[in-house]
């Protein structure tokens, strides 16, 4: 309504009748319409102090801009979408900063998209860059084929240099070493889902009968008896089924960190679940970090097939890395809308947090100990965790497990945010965001760094030096001790 | 299985932090948590610490206000928790941040100079602000950046004359070395200055805050206090007023500024700060968005909170506490909402009295006594949100801060003061009735 008119109540065609009908004044929106969400922002800019970048580059403009004034702009012939959508980082801090629940990372999804789309040559170096930096899934296989080979020609230094000068991807950083043996082929090894199911059930039968436990499990999926993939569960009769969770690993704990996706299974078989791991693309935030919509929206497609049989067969969704459970959990419903998104999105899950709510972990830790394996940690909240409401849980469970002593760092944030910071172009603003870090974890009385994102890891290792540990580890060691002799 | 704790905060502004800080203070062994979902209103606020400022009935500004909060109607938020409890609040403020505040040494108003060039009363301050009193009689230089329109130094100083202040003012508009941009975010002024960067300032490649006082050096005449707008850092405000002061050998000062503001941003630090080392168990970025009650009434028609339900992206969350504490904010932040029928509180349903009629929520004239800035919950002297029968409508929830009715915080400079005197009182109250 204009600010000038006095609106009549009365004027609608249902005298009489209070109710509010609205019409339609707008055709029928063909693509995504975020008109509004534009028109919820009330220019308040708390999600511009919340920007990592715009605090240290001058070039960017800000979310405020990438977000509801590019969305209006661009609807205009005559503009083109501003480069400067390329230099946010997708740490999506804006969204979990606006007051007014604007859906800032959705609309910098989408113009990025139709940047990348319309107005980036497909022929240029940064294209070429940014469709292998986000299809880091394509070319990690070959890696893990010949890892040692791999490993050995990625650190030489004239590949760094080859690098940087044909691609655009900064020498300054080590190439994350590839696994001698992927996740999935440890899996595998070990007997896959049916060597799963018999470590569960024995677990289950130790942990004497677990009728508690299983009646915890039965609360909470009465709960979310609203869910059409519970009540399918509830059809069936296979009392494995009563613990059961699908892993989705990534690809990062698939080819580069195994070891963080054994502890995972380790940890939720001690617990009585049952694994599953579905087949999986990369979750896609590389991908829309680099407005490869196309590309995510193939990987979102399988992966909501495959996670949503498995929701089927009674498994809710675990992720370990944050921005992968992120993606599926905000990004897909957001972006896409295949059959099943949203069933796929409201079951999947944080491993810690999963297990917070299933289980009792923090009882289950007390008086637990890591031994000398790990000492203290400083600890980084990934963005992405953060925007899950997950950046105490970590110090909270962590607090059980007697003698270690976990320094949380802030909530800074580090400043790599997955591909950005392997872009030469902007490897200098991610080292200056990342200074704050850097600093609070140099203060801190650790030095060993813990974090639940794969490039917030690579970028604390980066910055100071430590080594940098998963949260999953550290369970592991205090609920299942070094298993690494019985489990190949 | 639900997450447990002693006491529950819903909400994270200047309510919510105290009522969580209050209760660990109350009882140390309880287990204290705050879960609030999208950045509170203190990134909007300017930061200063306003007891009352005018009365309901627009008398003002006042010189002491503590005069006036006996004579408060019946409702208004100092009125149930009581004189005494204001009083304990603030010094309870004062020793959470430690400093980084002044005015605790008198009961009085002070004055001080906004970036309209209109003065405010107000209990307590930034220290960065202090030296900029109106009531100091010292010439007073204020200092505009091009880039910064919200602040028109000229305009501001004119207007403090003409307000009446005992000295003169003069304000330049400069341009802030290093800034480039026309819309540079106030955060890039204040990192710029916190980090003391290298920048390329006319005079040459030199460090931020080095260039910044050259380029005000040349305009200072007899003026003995320099004021900028609130843009001189974020961690080290206190180094980079220091430092500058040195440089040009004058006290210099900051400006409060409109959102978004960085003294809001900083004492949201400073009370975040608190919280950790307090040991208060941190949820932030998710909604509550439901509450089931225990199957048992404890008496009566009056409901006990069983869990509250947070959303995680679709993924609904129990929080079990014994006691809950209601900070979610007013129709800023949210804590009220309304649509075309009616006025409500969206987490608990609580009861908000207004008029059935819309049109009755707002008067014409937009200064005027607004109806709707009085909307809120009513609640009895433990702050329990009251349902329209009088009834509490929960036993084991209390209510604290802006989603509080019957009072106009904007009219009455109120705001930060009933946030902390009631999250005072909340809190405390949570951690004696709950214990453990």
């Amino acid at each position: 309504m204009s600010d000038a008119e006095q609106p009549i109540d009365g004027g609608a065609p249902d005298e009489g009748d209070d109710e509010f009908e609205p019409i339609q004044v707008f055709p029928e929106a063909e693509e995504m319409d975020l008109r509004p969400g534009a028109d919820d922002c009330y220019k308040c800019s708390t999600c511009d102090t919340n920007c990592p970048v715009a605090a240290v580059d001058d070039e960017f403009p800000g979310p405020k801009f990438q977000g509801p004034e590019q969305w209006r702009l661009k609807r205009q012939d005559d503009h083109d979408i501003d480069d400067s959508v390329m230099k946010c980082s997708n740490c999506m801090r804006c969204d979990s900063a606006c007051p007014s629940s604007v859906p800032l990372s959705q609309m910098h999804n989408t113009a990025r998209g139709e940047y990348v789309e319309q107005t980036m040559s497909k022929l240029s170096r940064e294209y070429l860059r940014n469709r292998m930096l986000a299809n880091y899934r394509r070319f990690a296989p070959l890696g893990a084929t010949f890892p040692r080979t791999a490993n050995f020609v990625l650190g030489l230094s004239i590949t760094k240099w080859l690098g940087e000068k044909t691609l655009g991807i900064t020498s300054e950083r080590e190439l994350p070493a590839f696994a001698t043996e992927t996740f999935r082929e440890w899996w595998e090894k070990r007997g896959g889902n049916a060597a799963s199911k018999r470590r569960a059930q024995d677990a289950r039968e130790k942990r004497g009968g677990n009728a508690a436990s299983k009646r915890r499990a039965q609360d909470a999926r009465e709960k979310r008896g609203d869910n059409a993939a519970s009540k399918r569960r509830g059809e069936s009769n296979q009392p494995s089924e009563d613990k059961r969770i699908a892993y989705f690993h990534g690809c990062y704990s698939n080819y580069n960190t195994p070891e963080v996706g054994k502890a995972l299974v380790r940890v939720y078989e001690r617990f009585g679940y049952e694994v599953l791991v579905p087949d999986q693309h990369c979750s896609g935030t590389p991908m829309f970090a680099n407005g490869m919509l196309e590309d995510a929206r193939r990987a979102a497609e399988t992966n909501v097939a495959e996670l949503a049989d498995a929701i089927e067969n009674g498994a809710d969704i675990i992720a370990s890395c944050s921005s992968c459970s992120m993606s599926i959990r905000q990004e897909y419903p957001e972006l896409f809308d295949f059959e099943g998104t949203e069933d796929v999105s409201a079951n999947t899950w944080d491993a810690v947090e999963y297990l917070r709510v299933h289980e009792d972990l923090e009882a289950e830790l007390e008086g637990t100990s890591v031994g000398a394996e790990f000492d203290d940690f400083v600890y980084h909240a990934p963005c992405h965790s953060r925007n899950q409401g997950l950046n105490g849980q970590t110090i909270e469970v962590m607090d059980a497990i007697d003698g270690i002593d976990v320094h949380d760092v802030g909530d800074s944030c580090s400043g790599i945010s997955g591909t950005y910071g392997w872009k030469a172009e902007n490897y200098e603003t991610s080292m200056k965001i990342g200074e704050e870090m850097f600093e609070h974890m140099a203060d801190a009385d650790a030095r060993t760094g813990l974090t639940e994102c794969p490039t917030c890891s690579m970028q604390m290792e980066h910055g100071t030096g430590y080594e940098i540990t998963h949260t999953l580890e550290v369970l592991e060691a205090a609920l299942v001790g070094d298993s690494s002799e019985t489990d190949g | 299985m639900a997450i447990e704790d002693d006491v529950l905060v819903v909400g994270g502004g200047i309510a919510g932090a105290t009522a969580a800080l209050a209760a660990l203070e109350t009882d140390p062994d309880a287990r204290v948590r705050l879960v609030t979902h999208r950045q509170s209103t203190l990134r909007h606020a300017s930061g200063l610490i306003d007891v009352l400022g005018y009365t309901p009935a627009g008398e003002g500004p006042l010189a002491d206000p503590f005069d006036a909060l006996e004579a408060l109607p019946t409702g208004h938020p100092y009125e149930r928790v009581g004189t005494d409890a204001v009083r304990e609040a603030l010094a309870f403020f004062d020793r959470v941040v430690d400093g980084a505040y002044e005015g605790g040494h008198t009961d009085r108003n002070a004055l001080v100079p906004t970036y309209g060039g209109t003065v405010k009363p107000t209990a307590r301050y930034p220290a960065s602000t202090a030296p900029g009193l109106a009531s100091d009689t010292r010439e007073t230089l204020l200092v505009g950046f091009e880039t910064l329109p919200d602040f028109d130094a000229p305009l501001a100083a004119r207007h403090l004359e003409a307000a009446g202040v005992p000295f003169d003012a003069r304000g330049v508009t400069l341009s802030f070395p290093g800034i480039r941009r026309d819309d540079a975010k106030i955060t890039r002024y204040a990192h710029l200055l916190d980090r003391d960067e290298v920048v390329d300032a006319d005079s040459g490649e030199r460090s931020a805050r080095d260039a910044l006082a050259a380029s005000v050096d040349t305009h200072l005449e007899d003026e003995s206090r320099v004021g900028f707008p609130a843009i001189l850092g974020d961690d080290r405000v206190e180094t980079v007023r220091e430092e500058l002061a040195e440089a040009l050998g004058v006290d210099v000062f900051e400006v409060p500024m409109g959102p978004p503001s960085l003294p809001g941003m900083r004492l949201e630090g400073l009370l975040y700060d608190a919280l950790e080392d307090a040991g208060v168990r941190l949820t932030s970025g998710v909604p509550v968005v439901d509450y089931e009650t225990t199957a048992e009434t404890a008496g009566g028609t009056t409901d006990r909170i069983d869990h509250v339900v947070v959303d995680r992206n679709g993924a609904e969350v129990p929080h079990r506490a014994d006691q809950y504490v209601l900070a979610t904010g007013g129709l800023v932040g949210k804590g009220v909402d309304s649509n075309r029928e009616r006025v409500y509180e969206p987490i608990f349903d609580c009861h908000v009295s207004h008029p059935a009629d819309r049109y009755d929520w707002f008067v014409d004239d937009v200064f005027g006594d607004q109806p709707y800035a009085r909307f809120g919950l009513e609640v009895d002297r433990d702050l329990r949100p009251l349902a329209a029968d009088g009834v509490p409508e929960f036993s084991n929830l209390s209510a604290a801060g802006a989603v509080l009715g019957g009072y106009d915080f904007a009219a009455e400079k109120s705001g930060s003061g009933v946030s902390l005197a009631t999250g005072y009182v909340a809190g405390t109250r949570a951690a004696e009735v709950g214990g453990r």
